[in-house]
C-alpha cells in the first residue's frame, strides 16, 4: 500500500477548470510516473481555494509551497526541481504585490489576512454544547478581567475599539453602554437582538449556534459595565437548534457560577433569559423588539426616549446584537489598538458577511472592514457562476440597495455603503448577474417589505404598496414614464416620514436600482423590454419559420391552444392567446421557439 | 461541579482544558488518535450532517479506528455542506466538503487509514485571531 510523502493539491474550483486545471493534474501524474514517484507524491484535486484571479493555482504538502498561474508546460519542472529535487521553482511563486517579494509559504500570503474570523472565531472550531471547550480558547476570562479593571474603564476601552454595531446602524457600541450606564435606576436591562430577519442573512444563528457562549460572555460584560443585573435574548421562535444550544450553554454558565450570584467572587449578580419571537421582521427594530417583548404587538414607539433612558418596562435598557456581542470579548482580550488596527478609519474590525446569489462559493465569510467588492466576489467567492457577467450586488437587504460595477473597487465600511446608496445592514450580500432583472429585483424586496410592515404609521403602511402596484405595472408593461417619477417622489416621502428603520429604508432598493439601472426601467416602460428575459409579461413566444418542421408537438402540448398550423408546415402562436407558460418551447426538438 | 470563583481560577482551568483538549487532539499515543469535527449548524444538519456524523461514530468503531468525532459550529463553507474537518496525529487539519456517507466511507478508508487525500478538500483561506 502507498504511503505519500508529499501532496500536491491542484485546485478544481470553476475558475481553475476554465484554465485546464485537470490537465495539470493528469499531466503532474504522469510526470511523477516518469520519476518513479507515483507512490510517494498524490495528486488530488481539491475545491476552491478561492484565488481565482491567479489561478491555475497548484500547492505543494507539507511545505505549504503555493504556486500562481501554473500552465501545462510548467508541469515538468514542478516534479523534476521541487520534488526530485527539493528547490522550490520560485518564477511559479506568488509575489506579493507590495514588496514584489516571492513567498513561500501560503501562511504568510497577503491573501490569507482577506479574512479574519472575530466574531466567527470558534464557529467551526469547537464544541458549542461544551464549555470547556470555550474555556480552554481563553473564555470568560475577558469576564474576569472586566470585573478587576471596572465598569467605566471597560466602557472607555470599548469605546476606544471604535466597535459599531453589526446589526446595521452602525451605533458606536461603548457610547451606546455609556449611555445605559449613566442612566440611575433601581433595574436596567441588557438585551441580546436575535431577531435575525434579512432574507439571506443567517450570521447570527450561525454564532449562536456555534459558540453561544461568547454572546452570553458578552451580555455578563455588558450587564456589568450598565449595571443590570438581567439579561434577554430575543430569539425568533424558528431558531430552534440555536434556542437549544444557547439553553444547554446557559445551564453550565450557571452550573460554573459564570452566571448568577457574586460571579468571579466580584459580588456581581447577572442571569439570562431567552424571550421568543414569532419572527416579525418589525422586530428586529430595537423598541418594537422592547414592545415585542413586553407581551404587546411588535410596533415601534417613537424615540426619544431612546431605550438607554426608557426601555424594556420602562426601565434603562441596552440593545445589542449577536454578532456585536460577539465580538466584545476579543476585544478585552487583545485590547482595543489590536481591534482598532483592523478595518477603515471609521468602521473599525470586521463583519460578517453571507454571500449568496450567483456566486461561486455560496457562504458566511467575515472580512475586515475596507475590503473591496472585487475581493470579495472574485478572491473569496470565487466569481459569478457559470462564468456569467456580475451585474451587481445586493447589500442590506430590504433596507439596502444596489452597488455595480463601478462600486467594485469601493473600500466597504458603514459610510462608503451610505454614500453609495445602500446600507451595511445585517450583512446579507446577494450577487446578481446578467439574468437578473432590477425592476423585479426592487419589486422583490418591496414585496417584503409591504408583507412586514406594521401598519402603525401611514407612509410606509400605505405608501410602500402603492410604489409596489407602480412597480408591477411597470413589469407588466403597463408603466409610464410619469410612474418613475412618482415612484422617485414617493420614495423620498417615505424615507422622511416614516416612524422607524424599517420605513426609513424601505424604499431603498427601489431608489438605488432607480439610481443605478434607470435605462432597466425605461426599457420596461417605453420598449416593453426586459432584457434580462425576467418579467413574463413582456416576453413573447414567437416560432422560428425556418426551424420550424411542422411536427406539431408545441401545438399538441399548449393548454390554451393558442398555436395553430398544418402537418409538416410552419406554426404560428397567437400572442393574443399565449399565457407563456413555456410548455411548448420545452417540447419543441428543433430549437424553433424564441422568446423576444 | 465546583464554581469558578476566580479570575485565577479561571486561568488554571482553561490551562488543565487545554491539556485535556490538547491532549484529545494530540492522543496520548500520537499515532492512533484520530481526531473529526462535523459541522452541524442548521445549515449543515439540513444537508445531512447528522447522518454523516452517526455514520463516522459507528464506522470508526467498526473498523477498530481509535478517533473522536465532535460537533460544532458552522465553518462557513455553505456551498459544500456537510463539511467535516479530520484532523490525523501530528499533522494540519484537512477539511472536506460534499460529505456523505460514501464520502466517508473514502475518507476512512483513504485519508485516516493511509494519509492518502481524497477529492473534496476545501482550503483554508482565513485567518484566526491567534496568528492575527
Amino acid at each position: 500500500m502507498a504511503k505519500y510523502k508529499s501532496h500536491l493539491l491542484i485546485c478544481g474550483g470553476t475558475g481553475c477548470m476554465a484554465s485546464e486545471s485537470d490537465t495539470i493534474a493528469e499531466t503532474l501524474k504522469a510526470e511523477l510516473a516518469k520519476h518513479g514517484l507515483e507512490n510517494e507524491v498524490q495528486v488530488i484535486m481539491t475545491g476552491c481555494f478561492g484565488f481565482c484571479e491567479k489561478g491555475p493555482i497548484v500547492k505543494v504538502l507539507p511545505d505549504n509551497t503555493f504556486y500562481t498561474q501554473v500552465k501545462t508546460t510548467d508541469a515538468a519542472e514542478i516534479v523534476a526541481e521541487h520534488l526530485v529535487k527539493g528547490r522550490k521553482v520560485s518564477r511559479l511563486l506568488y509575489t506579493d504585490p507590495t514588496n514584489k517579494e516571492h513567498v513561500s509559504d501560503s501562511k504568510h500570503m497577503g491573501f490569507y489576512q482577506k479574512q479574519i474570523r472575530i466574531a466567527l472565531r470558534n464557529c467551526g472550531v469547537i464544541n458549542p454544547e461544551n464549555i470547556d471547550e470555550y474555556i480552554a480558547r481563553e473564555g470568560y476570562q475577558a469576564l474576569g478581567q472586566v470585573l478587576e479593571m471596572g465598569a467605566q474603564a471597560a466602557i472607555d476601552e470599548l469605546k476606544k475599539s471604535g466597535l459599531r454595531g453589526r446589526g446595521g446602524g452602525g451605533f458606536p457600541t461603548g457610547l451606546k453602554w455609556e449611555f445605559a450606564s449613566k442612566n440611575k435606576a433601581d433595574q436596567k436591562y441588557v438585551i441580546c437582538n436575535a431577531d435575525e430577519g434579512d432574507p439571506g442573512a443567517f450570521m447570527d444563528r450561525s454564532i449562536l449556534e456555534g459558540d453561544p457562549h461568547s454572546v452570553i460572555e458578552a451580555m455578563t460584560i455588558n450587564g456589568f459595565c450598565i449595571g443590570a443585573t438581567k439579561g434577554l435574548v430575543y430569539i425568533r421562535a424558528e431558531y430552534p437548534l440555536a434556542i437549544k444550544r444557547l439553553v444547554t450553554a446557559l445551564g453550565q454558565a450557571r452550573e460554573f457560577g459564570l452566571l448568577g450570584k457574586d460571579i468571579l467572587g466580584s459580588g456581581f449578580d447577572f442571569d439570562i433569559e431567552l424571550r421568543y419571537g414569532a419572527g416579525a421582521f418589525v422586530c428586529g427594530e430595537e423598541t418594537a423588539l422592547i414592545q415585542s417583548m413586553q407581551g404587546e404587538r411588535g410596533e415601534p414607539t417613537v424615540k426619544p426616549p431612546f431605550p438607554a433612558e426608557k426601555g424594556y418596562l420602562d426601565k434603562p435598557s441596552n440593545v445589542n446584537n449577536v454578532e456585536t456581542y460577539a465580538n466584545v470579548p476579543v476585544i478585552f482580550l487583545k485590547g482595543h489598538k489590536w481591534f482598532s488596527a483592523i478595518g477603515t478609519e471609521k468602521s473599525k474590525g470586521t463583519k460578517v458577511f453571507a454571500l449568496a446569489g450567483k456566486i461561486n462559493n455560496v457562504g458566511l465569510i467575515e472580512v475586515p472592514m475596507g475590503i473591496t467588492l472585487r475581493e470579495i466576489i472574485y478572491e473569496i467567492g470565487g466569481g459569478i457562476k457559470d462564468g456569467k457577467k456580475f451585474k451587481a450586488v445586493q447589500t442590506g437587504g430590504p433596507s439596502g440597495g444596489c452597488l455595480t460595477e463601478k462600486h467594485l473597487d469601493t473600500k466597504i465600511d458603514y459610510d462608503s455603503l451610505l454614500a453609495s446608496g445602500s446600507m451595511m445592514g445585517s450583512g446579507g450580500m446577494i450577487v446578481l448577474d446578467e439574468d437578473d432583472c432590477m425592476v423585479s429585483i426592487a419589486k422583490f424586496y418591496l414585496e417584503f417589505t409591504v408583507e412586514e410592515s406594521c401598519g402603525k404609521c401611514s407612509p410606509c403602511r400605505i405608501g410602500n404598496k402603492r410604489m409596489h402596484e407602480l412597480l408591477t405595472r411597470i413589469t407588466d408593461g403597463n408603466g409610464t414614464m410619469e410612474d418613475l417619477d412618482r415612484l422617485r417622489n414617493l420614495g423620498e416621502v417615505i424615507k422622511d416620514t416614516s416612524l422607524c428603520g424599517l420605513g426609513q429604508t424601505s424604499p431603498n432598493p427601489v431608489l438605488s436600482t432607480l439610481d443605478n439601472f434607470y435605462d432597466e426601467y425605461v426599457e420596461h416602460v417605453k420598449d416593453h423590454k426586459c432584457r434580462a428575459g425576467h418579467c413574463k409579461s413582456l416576453m413573447q413566444y414567437v416560432i422560428d419559420q425556418e426551424a420550424c418542421v411542422g411536427c406539431t408537438a408545441c401545438a399538441r402540448v399548449c393548454p390554451v391552444n393558442a398555436i395553430s398550423g398544418e402537418r409538416k408546415k410552419p406554426h404560428f402562436i397567437d400572442t393574443t392567446i399565449c399565457i407563456k407558460c413555456g410548455a411548448c418551447m420545452e417540447k419543441c426538438k428543433f430549437s424553433a421557439i424564441n422568446i423576444i | 461541579m465546583t464554581k469558578v470563583k476566580s479570575l485565577a481560577d479561571l486561568k488554571k482551568m482553561k490551562e488543565q482544558l487545554q491539556s485535556k483538549v490538547d491532549l484529545r487532539e494530540k492522543g496520548e499515543d500520537p499515532d492512533s488518535h484520530v481526531q473529526i469535527k462535523v459541522a452541524m449548524a442548521t445549515c449543515g444538519i439540513a444537508s445531512g450532517a447528522k447522518t454523516v456524523m452517526e455514520f463516522l461514530i459507528d464506522e470508526l468503531e467498526k473498523r477498530s479506528i481509535d478517533a473522536v468525532v465532535t460537533q460544532t459550529g458552522c465553518m462557513g463553507y455553505c456551498y459544500a455542506e456537510p463539511t467535516i474537518e479530520v484532523k490525523l496525529p501530528k499533522q494540519e487539519p484537512v477539511v472536506f466538503g460534499y460529505v456523505d456517507k460514501k464520502k466517508a466511507d473514502e475518507i476512512i478508508e483513504r485519508y485516516i487509514k493511509n494519509g492518502e487525500l481524497v477529492e473534496g478538500i476545501i482550503p483554508v483561506n482565513y485567518n484566526t485571531i491567534d496568528n492575527k
